[in-house]
């Protein structure tokens, strides 16, 4: 209906935007300069497809696919070389968990309680800096499929897609970044 | 090793489940087999409802930086931003 269609009001972006799409790069950046030089970027593709624009989804949402595209660019530029990798790293490294005869934990990587499974563990501000922490130490790769799957929820063919990686990778990708997430909030909390 | 007994000890493949579990549903073969395994195993047990307590942590992470005033944007540089739009603007 053409009365409900939503238009666009550039001299306005900055004001209604700007702050909520740093808000959404950020954390999944890890880089401040790179999230402020993605949002100038935003509003500057924006201009030039404005007439692409259809009214169908509100201004917001509409900046908001067009900062998550580029950020995907990030993701590939970031992860591209390394890929190979990287995956062969989480391979490896998931050896360090299990024993390699019957696939057990081993002693020192055995799940111990955090202890504070009753409470909400962000309010605990110590807790929530070690994980912040254990979240930057993510190689990049990782850290976009994990993104793209948790916070995003896109679809598993759509990451490896666009990341350009098969599907049994992906399931690499995913167990591998949980356990060393995990296991290192076990070292440093507990 | 029959295929159950393999599971049953197999914590590497368990922990994989779990995983798979929270993204995708498991076919009827991948449940019963978790489930034998976390009948026996308290560390997958454990491992569990923590994995699921970091999935929860993650997004609630990443939902709080778009509110919290750690992510804003200094007036400097929106005010150049702003200048920069108005310029796009004015050359059409």
């Amino acid at each position: 209906m053409a009365t409900e269609k939503q238009l666009l009001d550039p001299r306005h972006w900055v004001e209604a935007h700007a702050d909520y799409l740093y808000g959404y790069a950020l954390p999944r950046l890890n880089d401040e300069e790179q999230a402020k030089d993605l949002v100038q970027e935003t509003f500057l593709a924006a201009l030039e497809r404005k007439e692409k624009f259809e009214g169908k989804s509100s201004e917001r949402t509409w900046l908001t696919a067009i900062l998550k595209n580029k950020i995907i660019d990030v993701y590939r530029k970031r992860s591209s070389g390394l890929k190979m990798a990287a995956v062969k790293e989480a391979e490896e490294e998931l050896q360090d968990f299990f024993n390699a005869d019957d696939g057990h934990w081993n002693k020192a990587h055995t799940p111990q309680p955090f202890g504070i499974e009753n409470q909400d563990p962000l309010q605990d501000k110590e807790f929530n800096g070690i994980f912040q922490k254990c979240m930057q130490k993510l190689p990049a790769l990782w850290m976009a499929v994990f993104t793209m799957k948790h916070i995003d929820d896109a679809a598993t063919d759509i990451i490896c897609s666009e990341l350009k990686i098969s599907q049994a990778n992906f399931w690499v990708i995913i167990h591998r970044a949980k356990l060393n997430l995990r296991a290192c909030l076990q070292r440093n909390w507990i | 090793m029959n295929p159950l007994k393999k599971i049953q000890y197999n914590c590497r493949q368990a922990t994989f489940l779990i995983e798979k579990k929270q993204i995708k549903k498991l076919s009827f073969r991948e449940v019963i087999e978790l489930r034998i395994h976390q009948a026996g195993c308290s560390a997958c047990r454990l491992y569990d409802s923590q994995s699921r307590l970091i999935q929860q942590m993650v997004q609630r992470l990443f939902l709080d930086s778009v509110q919290s005033s750690a992510s804003h944007l200094d007036d400097s540089f929106k005010q150049e931003l702003q200048e920069r739009i108005e310029e796009e603007l004015n050359k059409k």
